[in-house]
């Protein structure tokens, strides 16, 4: 059994690195762009004149409250019917940028709102622009709220990669799924995606408290 | 383009949908219940002084916190039977759910834990109260009316972990939405609606939750 499964794992090989390596291509590129949109729902939810305040809102309650996985499927199927051709890979990806860039948005803006406004009138007291108490005052302690939080977000990515096995992205679930309808091993593959992810998150996870240790502000 | 809006079909099929709903509300609750109980043995294991107890405590949340859960799900229901574990869907679901939101909820019981001031045990000790009297009547209700906004947050995202359930073709609502939608083609409409369900019972839920905050909150 054991040595079995040894030998259909090594036969196996390559699909599963490339469904790992589609994971990480999901993950990154989701991030990437989920952060990028995620900082300027942060700053319209903090700074924004109030009818766009107002419209960002409504977005990032809606993603939030919308279970991921329905929001990978109806990109999946939405976008096509109203004539934006993305494949499955696409689509999937579009899905967990919107879904990251409103969390990256409440951190960002959780962030901004927690740094005392005393902070905000020394700047103006000493005659900083808006632009230079953004830069030199705010942005320099928000980030150190931001980080911790953000790298348990990609955390979240990388878990939320997996459903996009379910529109048939091949990624390593989806690679993994294939081996075990070949094979019938489930218990073996299904326990070894597992523990794939594990390390990938796990690796995260202590990036993550690295990151906290030297972003705390020592007191 | 061309395509008009036309939510018939999807009314036509509207109580399907509140039936996942409610299937998906039903899943949620389970879950939490079971994984309250199983997350406050495990926060207490967690704090325990033997290796024996925190040992296996720590990596039992480690392991569930950073896997992810449509992998435990459909280990669950798809490998465990090789063991001669068989569950029905809805069983091997809510079992794993449990398992994911005990994992969760050890981690905020065990914050919960930490914030309990020592006075508080000891009194207890003071007025002649065992340890496990204690724990029951002094230290958990403290801590449970501390946690309660994690707890509610924890609720709210694991009744959008049900959507999952799908993928073990369980009747809960992204289940019923996929088969409308592949049914009658309605695809905009489904899913809009399916969304707007979500939103608005996650809505529902958070504002009936910060109620039940408010009225236990420690007064101050």
């Amino acid at each position: 059994m054991d040595l079995a499964f040894l030998d259909q794992l090594w036969l196996a090989r390559l699909p599963l690195l490339r469904g790992l390596g589609v994971t990480v291509v999901i993950s990154a590129l989701a991030i990437a762009a989920g952060t990028f949109a995620g900082v300027f729902v942060g700053l319209a939810l903090t700074y924004g004149p109030r009818p766009l305040r107002w419209l960002v809102r409504g977005y990032t309650d809606f993603v939030r409250g919308t279970p991921v996985l329905v929001l990978v499927l109806a990109s999946f199927y939405v976008l096509s019917t109203i004539g934006l051709q993305l494949n499955a890979f696409q689509a999937g990806v579009l899905a967990l940028a919107v879904f990251c860039s409103s969390h990256v948005g409440e951190i960002v803006r959780g962030a901004l709102q927690a740094i005392p406004a005393g902070q905000s009138e020394a700047a103006k007291a000493i005659g900083l622009t808006f632009r230079q108490t953004f830069i030199y005052v705010l942005v320099p302690q928000a980030i150190r709220q931001i980080l911790p939080t953000w790298v348990n977000t990609a955390a979240e990515m990388v878990k939320a990669s997996t459903l996009l096995s379910i529109i048939g992205v091949g990624e390593l679930l989806l690679a993994t799924q294939e081996v075990i309808s070949r094979t019938f091993m489930s218990l073996p593959f299904y326990f070894f995606a597992g523990a794939l992810y594990f390390a990938v998150n796990y690796g995260i996870e202590r990036f993550g408290r690295y990151v906290d240790r030297k972003t705390t502000v020592p007191s | 383009m061309g395509y008009t809006l036309n939510f018939a079909a999807v009314w036509r099929n509207f109580d399907r949908l509140l039936e996942g709903l409610g299937l998906s509300l039903l899943l949620a609750v389970g879950a939490i219940l079971i994984g309250c109980v199983l997350g406050l043995v495990v926060a207490f294991a967690l704090r325990a002084k033997p290796l024996w107890l925190r040992g296996p405590a720590g990596i039992y949340v480690t392991a569930f916190r950073n896997t992810p859960i449509l992998v435990l799900i459909l280990f669950t229901y798809f490998a465990l039977p090789q063991l001669g574990v068989r569950l029905g869907k809805i069983e091997s679901f809510v079992f794993t759910l449990a398992l994911y939101s005990g994992a969760y909820l050890a981690e905020v019981f065990r914050a919960g834990l930490i914030s309990v001031p020592p006075g508080m045990r000891e009194a207890g000790l003071a007025i002649g109260l065992s340890e496990m009297q204690i724990r029951t009547s002094i230290v958990i209700p403290i801590m449970l009316r501390n946690v309660l906004p994690s707890l509610s947050s924890t609720f709210i995202s694991l009744f959008k972990d049900t959507s999952l359930a799908a993928a073990i073709a369980v009747p809960e609502l992204t289940f019923e939405a996929r088969k409308i939608n592949v049914e009658t083609f309605r695809v905009i409409e489904t899913w809009i609606v399916a969304s707007c369900l979500y939103v608005a019972t996650c809505s529902v839920l958070a504002a009936g939750l910060r109620q039940v905050e408010r009225r236990l909150a420690v007064p101050r």
